[in-house]
């Protein structure tokens, strides 16, 4: 394992960033310019232009949707939905994904080096929002020369910058898929971020943020963060089908604190795998900015202001045994969207495999986010002829 | 296509904004963009048909007619459509009644009771009847509130809502019903379907 800062030094030549240099007004008023996005495009962009497709990722996510990761060598954290005859065919499609700002994958956050003080920023990154993640990402598609997507789609997180997207961007892209995702952040899952937070606030390797410095990661803290996330993204139901009360490699309990149970060597694996691939700092930042997103506290008028004058078409899916953003939720996005008068779809699908069941093989999910995007690419191609 | 959906296409004009409520797969829907320009949007309760719905690239909501209709604004549609399916809700007047919120206007379609081979089964046989219209038997049938024509051109005088128009459909032919001839169509007529305002 190479040192963390080791291991960074080696990302910088690994991945594509663009340097933002139109100022960006941010959420807290600081005014930023000249920083990095890192991102990743998979396919080509057509001479029409009528095919490129911008992901958006979750908490934990990345650029790398497909394909292999080339830092940390595993899959693509979508590679279930895109890539060269899937969902999402990157053989017909041209697939765009950006690391949000606060990330630690090569974009502007708080592990990235401060110039006035020539260290890594910690907690004098200033804290972001959503929305500012999304202003960023939007420099991207000037960049790479599309005035209006295919689609743009996204779960959890991802979702919550797609709503914010289309909100702030209304003719940026033809149709989206918002998937597993709310307006706003519930109690609940501010409440689960809280815990994750504080997990890692109480290692003392933390120390205010200041780990880099020493070159160390408070992993104790950080994986119990993960840990919290983990079983949040998995179904009750489904968690007892996959361990129920199985122990781990053993015949009897060891009447110790150990792993006894599969579901405890599941979660410390999770855990511990986490804290070699993400900076706790971002974990902090990101979850901050789910929590401080509230599309309806935004605009004056509440959500079918942020929603007027829509000419995106929205397919919004939700997963049965999702108790993170639950159904109710995603219809009330829905509702919402019926209201602004906008144009929109929604489907349900029966899963025991919770809030991952987006992440997952889970094949009515995929066949109606295929179906959905090619009958798509045919209105979007005859809208532009 | 089913002749039912032909008689609805011809009452609604061109470009207007419609609902179609228990859209099916969408063959209604894909017709009326097709033939008229419609912005058509469904709800549909089978996760089978939302799916053929936005496999045709369709716009098609998820959800039970009989709980979720309050999600639509106030007069949002030009015309709202309930084809065959106010016979299966616990509380059709309830849904009849967010209807006619929703659309300006309201086109209801019924299977209908007072068919003569209806009556015949029930009269002669002495059998709960099952025909094409009303295909299941009495234990598996999703119909709780079964009407005639006539039952529902009373209902509708009784509630005071405007019947626009009637028309009945049977095999071959469609034909207006008016109140003059309501008796003798109430018995030839297998579906009735009444613009409402």
């Amino acid at each position: 394992m190479p040192s963390i800062a080791g291991l960074f030094f080696y990302m910088s030549e690994k991945i594509k960033k663009l340097n933002v240099s139109k100022p960006l007004v941010l959420d807290c008023k600081k005014t930023v310019k000249d920083f990095p996005l890192a991102y990743e495009t998979y396919g080509n962009l057509n001479k029409n232009k009528d095919n490129a497709i911008l992901i958006f990722h979750a908490l934990t996510g990345d650029q790398f949707v497909s394909g292999t990761n080339p830092i940390t060598k595993k899959n693509g954290w979508w590679v279930t939905a895109v890539g060269p005859g899937k969902a999402i065919d990157t053989n017909k499609y041209f697939v765009i994904c950006a690391n949000v700002i606060g990330g630690c994958m090569g974009s502007w956050g708080p592990k990235e080096i401060d110039k006035n003080t020539n260290e890594a920023y910690g907690l004098n990154f200033p804290v972001i929002t959503i929305k500012d993640m999304v202003k960023s990402q939007e420099t991207l598609l000037d960049h790479l020369g599309i005035d209006k997507l295919l689609c743009a789609a996204g779960g959890s997180m991802g979702g919550m910058q797609l709503l914010q997207f289309c909100a702030t961007f209304p003719n940026k892209t033809f149709s989206a898929v918002p998937i597993a995702c709310s307006t706003n952040h519930s109690a609940q899952n501010i409440a689960l971020n809280e815990l994750a937070r504080q997990a890692i606030m109480a290692d003392p390797v933390w120390d205010k943020g200041k780990y880099l410095k020493k070159n160390i990661q408070p992993k104790n803290g950080l994986a119990v963060a993960r840990m919290v996330g983990h079983i949040s993204y998995l179904s009750e139901k489904g968690m007892q089908e996959k361990f129920g009360r199985k122990l781990q490699e053993k015949a009897d309990y060891e009447f110790s604190f150990d792993a006894d149970f599969q579901v405890e060597s599941y979660l410390r694996h999770q855990g511990f795998a986490f804290v070699e691939r993400f900076d706790a700092n971002s974990i902090l930042y990101i979850t901050r900015a789910m929590d401080y997103f509230d599309l309806s506290r935004q605009f004056k008028g509440g959500l079918v202001e942020a929603f007027k004058n829509q000419k995106t078409k929205f397919l919004i899916i939700s997963f049965s045994s999702d108790w993170l953003y639950t159904t109710k939720e995603n219809k009330d996005t829905v509702i919402a969207l019926n209201a602004a008068g906008a144009d929109v779809s929604f489907a349900e699908i029966k899963t025991d495999k919770g809030h991952d069941s987006f992440l997952v093989n889970e094949p009515e999910f995929l066949k109606t986010l295929k179906g959905f995007i090619d009958s798509m690419h045919i209105k979007f191609k005859n809208e532009k002829k | 296509m089913k002749k039912e959906f032909r008689v609805i296409a011809d009452l609604l004009p061109r470009n207007i904004r419609v609902l179609d409520v228990g859209c099916g797969d969408g063959s209604l829907m894909s017709h009326l963009i097709k033939e008229k320009n419609i912005e058509v949007r469904g709800l549909e309760i089978v996760e089978e048909n939302v799916k053929k719905c936005i496999y045709k690239g369709l716009s098609v909501i998820e959800g039970n007619a009989e709980t979720e209709l309050h999600q639509f604004p106030t007069k949002s549609f030009d015309f709202v459509i309930l084809s065959q399916t106010l016979q299966a809700f616990y509380n059709p007047e309830k849904v009849l009644k967010d209807l006619l919120r929703i659309g300006k206007s309201v086109i209801i379609s019924i299977p209908n009771f007072g068919y003569w081979k209806v009556r015949t089964s029930l009269l002669i046989f002495g059998k709960m009847p099952v025909t094409k219209t009303l295909p299941n038997s009495w234990y598996n049938t999703p119909n709780l509130h079964m009407c005639t024509i006539k039952d529902f051109f009373d209902f509708c005088i009784e509630k005071k809502i405007n019947i626009n128009k009637v028309v009945g459909v049977n095999e071959e032919t469609t034909s207006e019903i008016k109140k003059s001839n309501l008796e003798i169509k109430n018995l030839f007529s297998k579906v009735g379907i009444f613009l409402l305002k």
